[in-house]
């Protein structure tokens, strides 16, 4: 019964349900262009429109690395895995209902793994079977946990992840040999390969430094993640995890095994989260305690929140806000006279009062939000010009 | 069987702060239906403003009462302006601002209060008792803890048993819509749970803060510990939290003292302990309540 955004929802959907019963469902459900109704100039058929927002995202993300400095493309790593991580999240939160603030902790198995197999001695695998491996392992953690985490909701969900999120670093502290305890591994970042040298020279001739490779690498992982989970949303799968999310009863009288379905969803978004730490563990090229606490979890659930739950748009959003706003207000914070370690608290600040201010005003989100206006006003302008039809 | 006497000792003393904390958690359930995860930031500001107190060079008692004072007047604003507009709605939407207040309030400490460790002082002696020869692990200031923690809950049950305020609080508990036709004030009697929970909970974390070092995210192993205990007694019973919190404080400090380098699976031996209960009794060992929707 616990679905995120159902007042805002409710309200749109008293106002519309008169109007267009179709559209009203369509708001709190649909996850991708779906929702800009009949003229549409898209392909009709979801894979091949969805195949056609990668095409062009990819064209859109080579362009935006190679017109940024430097420093904007190490940014632009980060929300990367910020973005595959949020990504899973808000397929379990939003589509599924299930809160998670074990997620950081989960991103640190990805992490971890990936650490380990870099730093072997001689030629380490590459990098596809690594992070296949990565994900692989976090899957099984997070399958441990979903099966947990299936029988339980709401306020008992967060606090056992948040149990995760506290408990598991501390599997580093004490195995401090293989994973080198408060310190954490150093990450060997594999150099980038020749094609990718000869590519960045066809594209742009900027140099193909090891960070753009790291970029590069964090935006392809990131795109394959976005397409198969805009797949997946689209499909029976995430339409049974919607009708668990939304009616448990009317779901399991059509036949739908609720515990399963929360497993999978669990079991989805830890594989995100797996990527997305291996993802970190090279761009950050260091897997330490310290960087999958609390906040890490909490910053994750602030990204999916702001940006809409359920809406892998809003997932993107909300992580290009972690990355870009934390410069910005820190630097804010300086302006106002407030110390260095005092104005890098600001940024949690924020997210904090984000946090507070979305729920209690938006509940839908940034995207969400904007989509039931827009639902609103189409609704309206039909039914106008039914009556002008009618009279 | 030294060590053990004193392992022992140690798990209760940490067991009834844990025990605090965990009856903060669940009056705070019991009347509105929220896991008020913000607790443990909430007594880390208000332990905070004890410690400017005590630099300043005011004694530890006034300190003490200023800071329950401004948990008291804490928990009432932040019912009454926060959590207020989303009390009844999803569920989901309520953890979730409450996790936002959670890191808010940390955030502000650390920039008012600065993110570094100080030495938070302790109203009575460090020292064991010795008998004989042999120095047991009970402290002047572990009784004390004990003694606070006792008399705390001898109030609450006061409260709760023999005044009209608290069969007006327990009545909007049980029935809201009931406690309001029979005349009760039940907006106010939640802001009196919460501003209550919160006097409870900020003096589980001037408790635990007396003796060692204290930083903005002190309390945060406390959170889970205590959300543990409350689980442990089925979220709904004081009784319930009471004994969850000494169960959690004995079983984590024979693992802390019994296995080697046990200090860092103490974190994890809370999750374990929780997964345990919630797949065995989702309820708790003490539920009230049998039936709960999944």
């Amino acid at each position: 019964m616990s679905e995120p955004h159902t007042p805002a929802a409710a309200r749109a959907g008293e106002e519309l349900i008169e109007e267009a019963p179709f559209t009203a469902t369509a708001a709190a459900n649909v996850s991708s262009a779906q929702a800009t109704g009949g003229r549409s100039f898209l392909p009709k058929s979801t894979l091949l429109r969805h195949l056609l927002v990668l095409v062009i995202s990819a064209v859109g993300a080579v362009i935006l690395l190679e017109i940024t400095d430097p420093f904007t493309n190490s940014q632009l790593a980060s929300l990367t895995y910020y973005a595959i991580a949020a990504g899973g999240l808000t397929v379990l939160t939003g589509m599924n209902g299930q809160i998670s603030l074990g997620h950081g902790a989960l991103m640190a198995v990805g992490a971890y793994t990936t650490a380990l197999m870099l730093g072997v001695d001689g030629e380490p695998l590459p990098l596809p079977v690594i992070f296949l491996v990565s994900i692989a392992l976090t899957t099984v953690v997070g399958a441990l946990v979903g099966v947990a985490a299936a029988r339980l909701h709401g306020p008992y969900l967060a606090g056992a992840t948040l149990a995760l999120a506290v408990g598991l670093p501390g599997l580093a502290l004490y195995f401090r040999d293989t994973l080198g305890g408060e310190q954490g591994l150093r990450v060997r970042a594999p150099q980038p390969p020749e094609s990718f040298r000869n590519f960045i020279a066809w594209v742009s001739g900027n140099p193909a430094s090891s960070t753009k490779w790291l970029a590069y690498v964090g935006t392809i992982c990131l795109l394959i993640t976005f397409f198969l989970l805009a797949n997946l949303v689209r499909s029976r799968i995430g339409r049974t995890w919607r009708a668990v999310r939304d009616q448990e009863v009317a779901a399991e009288l059509a036949g739908i095994n609720l515990g399963a379905w929360r497993v999978l969803a669990f079991v989805v978004s830890a594989a995100c989260a797996g990527l997305a730490g291996a993802v970190l563990a090279l761009v950050v090229r260091l897997a330490a305690p310290s960087a999958f606490t609390l906040v890490l979890s909490l910053s994750l659930l602030t990204a999916i929140v702001i940006g809409g739950l359920g809406s892998l748009l809003g997932a993107l959003l909300g992580s290009a806000l972690l990355v870009f706003l934390p410069p910005f207000v820190t630097n804010l914070g300086g302006d106002f006279g407030l110390s260095q370690t005092g104005a890098a608290q600001l940024a949690p600040f924020v997210y904090g009062v984000v946090l507070i201010v979305v729920m209690i005003f938006a509940p839908a989100g940034f995207v969400g939000t904007i989509r039931l206006r827009l639902m609103t006003a189409r609704a309206k302008r039909a039914a106008a010009v039914r009556s002008s039809d009618g009279g | 069987m030294q060590q053990f006497v004193n392992v022992t000792l140690s798990g209760l003393i940490q067991g009834s702060v844990f025990a605090a904390f965990a009856l903060a958690l669940v009056l705070i359930w019991r009347s509105t239906r929220i896991v008020n995860f913000a607790q443990g930031s909430m007594a880390a500001a208000t332990a905070f403003i004890a410690l400017a107190l005590i630099h300043s060079g005011q004694s530890y008692w006034l300190a003490l009462v200023v800071a329950l004072a401004a948990g008291f007047v804490l928990g009432a604003v932040v019912e009454r302006v926060i959590v207020r507009p989303v009390e009844g709605g999803p569920e989901l939407n309520a953890v979730i601002v409450t996790l936002g207040l959670f890191v808010a309030i940390q955030a502000l400490i650390a920039i008012v209060a600065g993110s570094e460790f100080q030495s938070f002082p302790a109203p009575f002696g460090l020292k064991g008792f010795t008998f004989g020869s042999t120095t047991v692990a009970l402290t002047p200031n572990s009784v004390f803890i004990l003694v606070a923690v006792l008399i705390t809950m001898l109030l609450l049950v006061g409260l709760f048993r023999f005044t009209r305020v608290g069969l007006a609080m327990r009545a909007s508990a049980f029935g809201q819509e009931v406690a309001r036709l029979l005349g009760v004030r039940v907006g106010r009697m939640l802001t009196l749970g919460w501003a209550l929970a919160a006097v409870v909970g900020s003096l589980s974390g001037l408790l635990i803060a007396g003796g060692g070092l204290v930083y903005p995210a002190y309390m945060d192993s406390l959170i889970v510990f205590g959300f543990v205990a409350a689980i442990l007694g089925g979220l709904d019973s004081p009784v319930g939290a009471i004994v969850g919190g000494l169960l959690l404080g004995l079983a984590l400090s024979y693992v802390s003292g019994y296995i080697p380098r046990g200090s860092g699976l103490v974190n994890l031996a809370a999750l374990i302990i929780l997964m345990v209960v919630l797949l065995v009794r989702p309820g708790g060992l003490f539920s009230s309540t049998t039936a709960r929707r999944a």
